[in-house]
């Protein structure tokens, strides 16, 4: 029987392997998650990073608002979006924008095909360690659900000014959000690391 | 929820060992502890407390509550309709919210824009103050507050984004065109940094001095 310390407050607790499916283990001492039981980690994780693909393209190639006034519209983006702040001499907004809404998503999906797609195959990809703490670190700063009350806030700014149509991608938002929050929790950390023990040869 | 059994009421710090931030693999490191670990198993660098947490936490906290002014000072939109130029801040927008009946996203901005970042604040300062006074009070209601302080954070670049799709849509020329404002940068520093202060603030130090009372 293994050894976890809590992340959160340090406290050595014992590893117990028999938690039930759907279940995650807290530490007894700050009520921090400790570890949980997916079942079927890997084929959840695929399937939900591959619907995440074809959403995150959908939310990037079709407008999510369209804006009218007497005659004249415009409509929006994410990645034009992000150039008019570019444009406007805003660089640093621009990135960032570009950063939380584009780059951390994609990536997010990225890295967990590259981590998983090889596992389900039994197989190891290269500087996995490298990999699964890239991708906790870029979930952080993944933020298209706030974005999506940007939109929420905007429509109501704008209505009183123009006609405002909602674009295809505004759905796919809605999607990409869903699967990319359940896509989070199906990772199965533990799962990982134990197939990388394997292969080193330990335990 | 299962509550994982305890093998002891003693940290990794205390037993001589050194769990794994990226892995979770507990590594025993009695013997050199002070020495450049690395992990067995993932190769991470191995440290039993983030490397000078309370000092870089106080820096960016510093920071974001220089930037805070600016932030709500400065206009963050400025909207040109036929001729006529109006600048905007973040509490201004409230107010319009407010008065043309929009209560929820009134609501909305202000607790985003100004009540969280605020309190995210505050609530670090208040940590970082009891770690390095030992504080006693309930070490799970702080560990509680710092865990609330990584989950509220994103939501205050709402007011950023609206600004982005704002800039993005109305751009009709003179009829109706509305340009970002310096704020909503200083805004997005603030939103930034103190993502990074609750990211480099160490919650093990809460346990820390609490470990001969339990
Ligand atoms: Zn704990
Ligand atoms: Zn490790």
């Amino acid at each position: 029987m293994s050894l976890i310390a809590c992340h959160e407050c340090d406290l050595l607790q014992k590893r117990t392997d028999e938690i039930p499916p759907h279940s995650k283990a807290v530490c007894g001492r700050c009520g921090a998650v400790l570890y949980r039981h997916i079942p079927d980690s890997i084929d959840r994780t695929i399937a939900l990073a591959i619907a995440g693909l074809v959403l995150f393209i959908c939310a990037n190639v079709f407008p999510f608002l369209a804006f009218e006034v007497s005659g004249q519209a415009t409509q929006s983006t994410l990645i034009s979006g992000a150039a008019s702040l570019y444009l406007q001499g805003m660089w640093a907004l621009a990135f960032l924008v570009f950063v939380t809404c584009i780059g951390a998503p994609l990536m997010q999906i990225l890295l967990m095909l590259y981590i998983f797609m090889p596992l389900k195959f039994g197989r190891l990809p290269a500087h996995i360690p490298l990999a699964f703490r890239s991708l906790r670190e870029i979930q952080a700063w993944n933020m298209i659900e706030v974005f999506m009350l940007g939109i929420l806030v905007s429509l109501v700014k704008l209505t009183k000014m123009a006609t405002i149509i909602p674009g295809l991608a505004l759905w796919s938002f809605v999607g990409l959000i869903v699967v990319l929050t359940a896509a989070a929790t199906a990772v199965d950390a533990e799962l990982v690391w134990q197939k990388l023990d394997c292969n080193n040869g330990k335990r | 929820m299962a509550s994982a059994k305890q093998a002891s009421r003693i940290s990794a710090l205390n037993a001589g060992m050194i769990g794994c931030h990226s892995c979770d693999l507990v590594v025993n490191a009695k013997d050199d502890f002070h020495h450049h670990l690395q992990c067995p198993r993932c190769g991470a660098n191995l440290h039993s407390r983030k490397l000078n947490s309370v000092a870089r936490t106080w820096a960016l906290i510093i920071a974001a509550l220089v930037f805070y002014v600016p932030a709500n000072v400065l206009p963050i939109t400025t909207v040109v309709s036929l001729g006529k130029e109006q600048s905007d801040t973040i509490m201004s927008g409230v107010i319009y919210f407010m008065q043309s009946g929009s209560w929820a996203i009134a609501l909305v901005i202000f607790v985003a824009s100004v009540f969280v970042p605020l309190m995210k604040i505050l609530i670090l300062v208040f940590l970082l103050v009891s770690v390095q006074r030992n504080i006693q009070w309930r070490p799970r209601e702080q560990a509680k507050l710092y865990r609330l302080t990584e989950i509220v954070g994103k939501w205050s670049m709402v007011d950023v984004y609206v600004v982005t799709i704002l800039v993005a849509l109305v751009n009709l020329g003179v009829i109706a065109d509305i340009d970002a404002g310096p704020a909503a940068l200083y805004f997005a520093a603030v939103v930034v940094l103190t993502m990074l202060a609750a990211r480099t603030f160490d919650p093990r130090l809460i346990w820390d001095s609490k470990e001969e009372v339990e």
